[in-house]
């Protein structure tokens, strides 16, 4: 069927409330208003003001109140409009959600989903359009996960809501009106592995949500110059798939991490320091990284787009890798 | 601030109960004066922050509460793992480090921890444990549980961001939450009207169109009949009450405090209104016990600490290669 992120996300969501009645959707907006991103459009007047809960603006209280109902049995879904705003919430995703298991000595475990928006390419400026998601994939007690395709879309939010611990699932805000077919018996999705997208054998382009489009389009203007990229979907940014990720490397002998994040102190580093570490005397050419520059997302359309990692620069990544050369794109 | 005077007021307490409570009272007091002698001996390491003093909040509360309610403590909170009735032995334990104790050693004096006792923590962070109360709360409503979620936090949290919206999200949702302020005056080292533009907390709390009380923190039998008439409203389902619970540390902060920040004649004045002095004396001049009672309540308390002391002396260290264990749940494989 035809399809959209956002409708495969709703019908995620749906299916979630129908299947378990302990599930509820928590949030600014998600119920009257539809959801800022539309995402839970109609959702209130299939399932009440209970289960689709409009809340104040108060995200640590509300994110708060998701971990302490996950604690008491209820399986909440919690959106947080964008990642920016999520830092309202620090405190109770860092400091508790993700610690509690641990520090009770394995007694509270906190079964919750936490929704949000990240990304840029919309002209919304330095506070709606940040990449954050790196910050969360390094707290050990939380499992970060990007939906970058329908399927996942549809399938990684019950997933998600069957683990027993705190996961996070990051929606580009790109993603929403991307449409396309997705098969009627979509289901669930694995929320453990990353995903080989486009096999190849000369260079590995690894990427994850709002960039997998770009990194694929890139593949295709690389194959036009006889260069044969691999592209991988991280999916889970946290725990990172390393076998898949080294595999692929010691296979095409060749990296390009692609990163709407910042460089330093990002995801991308992450990466590239388990490449060295897994694949390291397999590698033909420094690790390449595409990612976004040091700088608040600007508003401006042509200063945003100087801003993000772009096809361009992924395929001069690739070419650089391709001749051996050290690359520092973006 | 002085001192809350004692109300003239009957006490309703017969004497197995006021037996009770006053052992319950001295053996927070017991213990945690002899974590102190633990502390100095380096056998107990970490931030020891002790409840002597406040000790009639924690003990009054919980005579309200059922064993299915729930607890949302801070970092302050052996007087309230004790009054809920978690083991002094695995409290101690706790502190020892060793993986007999409430969290496996893995928390500490801040954070206790007790799924039994539905005892939620030991949360170290200021004003972040009141968003997981409500959420508690929220579970318990949303399931149709008629239960109670006890929140304590001290007065110093009044002034982070997280009490203003947890207040109002009780209050809008109408949650049952009963809010216990434990009003020791200093957020640390920084009095009350040193932070606060209104020193008044209840009003902040009635800003919320929630019920709010001052209750004399210092008379356990106050605290206890305050709760129980808290709970009583909230189990009707009118939402949640706010106590403000006027009370005293009379130690350090944590273990190193130089105390400069209030004089010691104002410690000796709140000193007199010992929670255990005000307790003993209700009950003598009710001619409900006797110093041979008491006698008898503080050998028994000694015992038991002694035994609890014993406990995590016994006890074991995790291994290390469980260190790793329990940053997410163990699937069955």
């Amino acid at each position: 069927m035809k399809t959209t992120y956002r409708e495969a996300m709703r019908a995620a969501l749906r299916d979630a409330l129908q299947r378990d009645e302990r599930a509820f959707l928590m949030g600014e907006d998600v119920g009257r208003y539809g959801g800022c991103f539309a995402v839970s459009l109609g959702l209130l007047e299939e399932f009440g003001p209970e289960r689709i809960r409009d809340t104040p603006l108060s995200e640590s209280a509300f994110v708060g109140a998701g971990v302490g109902a996950a604690l008491a049995g209820m399986r909440p879904i919690v959106e947080i409009m964008t990642v920016n705003f999520s830092l309202l919430a620090l405190d109770q995703i860092v400091n508790n959600a993700a610690t509690l298991l641990h520090m009770s000595g394995g007694q509270f475990n906190v079964p919750m989903v936490i929704r949000m928006t990240t990304g840029a390419g919309r002209q919304l400026a330095a506070q709606h359009s940040h990449s954050l998601e790196g910050w969360y994939a390094h707290v050990p007690g939380l499992r970060v996960v990007a939906p970058a395709t329908l399927e996942d879309a549809r399938g990684m939010l019950w997933t998600a809501l069957c683990d027993p611990d705190p996961v996070i699932i990051f929606e580009h805000g790109g993603l929403y009106n991307v449409a396309g077919e997705l098969a009627d018996d979509a289901g669930p999705t694995d929320i453990d592995r990353a995903a080989i997208r486009r096999s190849g054998d000369d260079v590995t382009l690894i990427t994850y949500g709002g960039s997998l489009g770009k990194a694929l389009d890139a593949a295709d203007a690389l194959a036009v110059d006889g260069i044969d990229a691999e592209v991988i979907d991280l999916r889970t940014l946290r725990p990172l798939d390393s076998n898949t990720i080294v595999a692929s490397v010691s296979h095409t002998h060749r990296a390009v991490i692609i990163d709407e994040g910042w460089r330093t102190g990002g995801l991308s580093a992450e990466l590239s320091a388990l490449i060295t570490e897994g694949a390291f005397y397999d590698l033909d050419a420094p690790v390449g990284r595409v990612c976004s520059a040091e700088v608040p997302i600007p508003y401006a359309k042509h200063m945003e787009d100087a801003a993000l990692p772009q096809v361009a620069a992924i395929t001069a990544a690739a070419h650089a890798a391709m001749e051996g050369e050290l690359s520092r794109h973006g | 601030m002085s001192a809350p005077k004692t109300h003239e007021r009957s006490v309703v307490v017969d004497r197995d109960e006021g037996l009770r409570l006053l052992r319950e009272l001295i053996l927070i007091r017991r213990f945690e004066e002899r974590c102190v002698e633990l502390y100095s001996a380096t056998t107990i390491r970490g931030f020891v922050h002790l409840y002597i003093g406040e000790e009639a909040v924690a003990v009054g509360v919980m005579q309200a509460l059922s064993a299915d309610d729930s607890i949302v403590a801070t970092y302050r909170e052996h007087g309230h793992a004790l009054a809920r009735g978690i083991a002094p032995g695995a409290v101690m334990a706790e502190m020892y480090g060793k993986v007999e104790g409430t969290s496996r050693g893995r928390g500490g004096s801040m954070h206790i921890f007790d799924r039994d006792h539905r005892f939620f923590g030991g949360n170290a962070i200021v004003g972040g444990g009141l968003p997981i109360a409500v959420g508690l709360a929220l579970a318990d409503k949303m399931q149709g549980r008629s239960l109670v979620t006890a929140c304590f936090f001290g007065e110093g949290a009044v002034a982070e961001g997280e009490f203003h919206e947890t207040m109002n999200l009780a209050a809008l949702w109408k949650l049952p939450v009963l809010f216990c302020c434990e009003n020791n005056l200093y957020a640390m080292g920084t009095a009350l009207d040193r932070s606060e533009s209104e020193t008044n907390l209840a009003y902040k709390a009635a800003s919320y169109e929630m019920p709010a009380w001052t209750v004399d923190g210092m008379d356990v039998l106050a605290v206890r009949d305050a709760t129980r008439r808290a709970v009583t409203e909230i189990r009707g389902g009118g939402g949640p009450v706010f106590l403000e619970l006027r009370t005293y540390r009379f130690r350090a902060h944590s273990m190193y405090d130089p105390e400069r920040y209030r004089s010691k004649d104002e410690v000796e004045t709140w000193r007199e209104r010992d929670p255990i002095i005000v307790l003993t004396t209700q009950l003598i001049d009710a001619a409900l016990v006797d110093d041979d009672d008491i006698a008898a309540v503080e050998a028994n308390v000694g015992a038991e600490v002694d035994a609890a002391v014993a406990f995590a002396e016994r006890g074991t260290l995790e291994p290390v290669e469980d260190l790793t264990r329990f940053v997410y749940s163990e699937r069955a494989s």
